[in-house]
């Protein structure tokens, strides 16, 4: 069981949240017109074997969603913050 | 070293079987293959032997980080079917099926297939609707197919749970009769046998740290064992394929997830099929030691490492119950999990790469254990001609860029679309 220590409601299981995405991978500007950029953002991840940005929702909490710093070898959580304070 | 036969077999177990050859060799590195294949799984092994078989390309290594089946050819619930309905799919599966209709006999190893039948059971009107659809496309595409109603399912499994307030209501199923089941580790040891005896090195404890380039192309590896020089590089290392195609500068379509898989304690016969509930994501089968076989949806989180979390468990072990009711006081024996490439349309990659002499086979989500034939007959073809084989041109990577993804599930760009 992961847990979260969650910036609002503290150190929460796994299972009171959903796991988003890649909290690394930035939309392009609407305004974009080159293709392989939004190939990129759409399908391309870095995938990393260590230390890993995501997004996990927290619907049987406080319903924020937080940006997490987890690595995807040990397991182990870092830093948790809102994304509305993750600048983009 | 001799073939198996019925011949050897009585020969050797008069002699107390004490005179068996060992099954390959243990070789130390030559410095130049012609092909290196990166991945000592099903699918690489299967790349080397067909490269040796159908090509005549014998000066072949295999380099292996562990053990030969140790990642996810020896994880996995051993399911094999073909009841795919996309284009690039449907057909690769079928070939798929046919070389294991005949791997036994090729390999001459006994890789135990069982064609025992696959029902995917449906829960609501809409899933019948959408099985049917699948069922016609298999059948339009020369593959076995039928429908059963709610009567005809329970006929045959009596077992599932068909009482008036059952959490998942059976309609219908699927069915494929030839679908089934194979042993996981007699596959990986006959391919390595077979390919062995064409003259391929099967180097174990050696991992791949580094590529060798001259300009842009790719000429070798830098391993654990010292460098090794290839005329061309084929990476079959699913689950870790970021991380070794990464270190050739390649960026791929793909995240990597945990997968688990669970057996019971031993039982006596019990289900003599593959049976998968498309709501709840549930697959289970009966291997010959007795034990339930089984296994759920990915952990959902990206993660390296071989080992699962407890709420899978939990929603795996619900699921079972709510299916087949008589299950709940079966003890479990064992759980564990695999890293799985998932790509971002749920189908996999066989192609030559975008970097001069490296060819990439990965992507195999949840399916590859099934694939592992024509994986290798593809992959081999690939690296050989350098075109793809009819069955595998779909699976390029430059699909996701042209608006060509493979889309079984039709659940748009995510890492859990199969």
């Amino acid at each position: 069981m992961l847990r979260i220590p969650c910036p609002v409601c503290g150190l929460r299981d796994e299972t009171e949240f959903v796991y988003r995405e890649d909290a690394s991978v930035r939309r392009p500007d609407p305004g974009e017109t080159d293709p392989t950029v939004w190939h990129d953002a759409v399908f391309i991840r870095e995938n990393p074997r260590g230390k890993h940005l995501e997004y996990w929702h927290h619907v049987h909490g406080c319903r924020e969603v937080v940006v997490v710093e987890r690595n995807t070898l040990t397991h182990e959580i870092g830093r948790c913050r809102q994304a509305r304070e993750v600048q983009g | 070293m001799s073939r198996y036969s019925a011949f050897t077999l009585l020969k050797h177990g008069l002699s107390g079987n004490r005179g068996w050859p060992r099954a390959w060799r243990d070789p130390e590195p030559k410095p130049h293959y012609d092909v290196v294949i990166v991945g000592g799984g099903g699918h690489g092994l299967a790349t080397a032997y067909y490269l040796a078989a159908e090509h005549g390309i014998h000066n072949v290594a295999v380099l292996e980080r562990g053990w030969l089946g140790g990642g996810n050819a020896g994880r996995n619930t051993t399911i094999v079917r073909s009841n795919y309905m996309m284009p690039g799919n449907t057909g690769f599966y079928e070939l798929s099926l046919k070389l294991w209709e005949e791997l036994s006999r090729d390999l001459n190893y006994n890789v135990m297939f069982s064609q025992r039948g696959q029902y995917n059971i449906c829960h609501s009107p809409a899933q019948m609707d959408a099985q049917r659809r699948r069922g016609n496309v298999m059948r339009a595409n020369g593959i076995d197919a039928e429908l059963f109603d709610r009567a005809e399912v329970q006929r045959r499994l009596p077992y599932l749970d068909y009482s008036p307030h059952a959490r998942f209501p059976v309609h219908g199923a699927l069915f494929q009769g030839r679908a089934g089941n194979a042993r996981h580790d007699a596959v990986v040891w006959g391919y390595a046998r077979a390919a062995d005896r064409q003259g391929v090195d099967l180097i174990q404890q050696c991992e791949v740290v580094g590529f060798i380039r001259d300009g842009e192309r790719i000429v070798g590896v830098e391993t654990t064992r010292g460098p090794i020089r290839a005329g061309k590089v084929g990476l079959a290392v699913a689950g870790h394929t970021s991380h070794v195609a990464g270190m050739a500068g390649l960026r791929l379509p793909i995240e990597t997830h945990a997968l688990q898989a669970f057996v019971s304690e031993p039982l006596k016969p019990m289900i003599d099929t593959v049976i998968s509930f498309a709501t709840a994501h549930f697959y289970i089968s009966q291997s010959d030691k007795g034990g339930l076989v089984f296994g759920g949806a990915i952990d959902m989180y990206n993660t390296y490492a071989q080992r699962g979390g407890l709420p899978v468990v939990e929603d795996v072990l619900a699921a079972a119950k709510a299916m087949i009711p008589s299950v709940s006081r079966v003890r479990l024996l064992r759980q564990w999990a695999g890293v799985m490439d998932m790509t971002m349309d749920g189908s996999p990659i066989i192609t030559k790469t975008p970097i001069d002499g490296l060819y990439l086979n990965g992507g195999w989500c949840y399916g590859g254990f099934k694939a592992t034939p024509a994986s290798g007959f593809c992959f081999a073809h690939t690296i050989a001609t350098d075109r793809p084989h009819r069955e595998n041109a779909a699976f390029t990577l430059d699909r996701f860029a042209k608006g060509y993804q493979i889309e079984e599930r039709g659940a748009g760009p995510h890492p859990n679309a199969q």
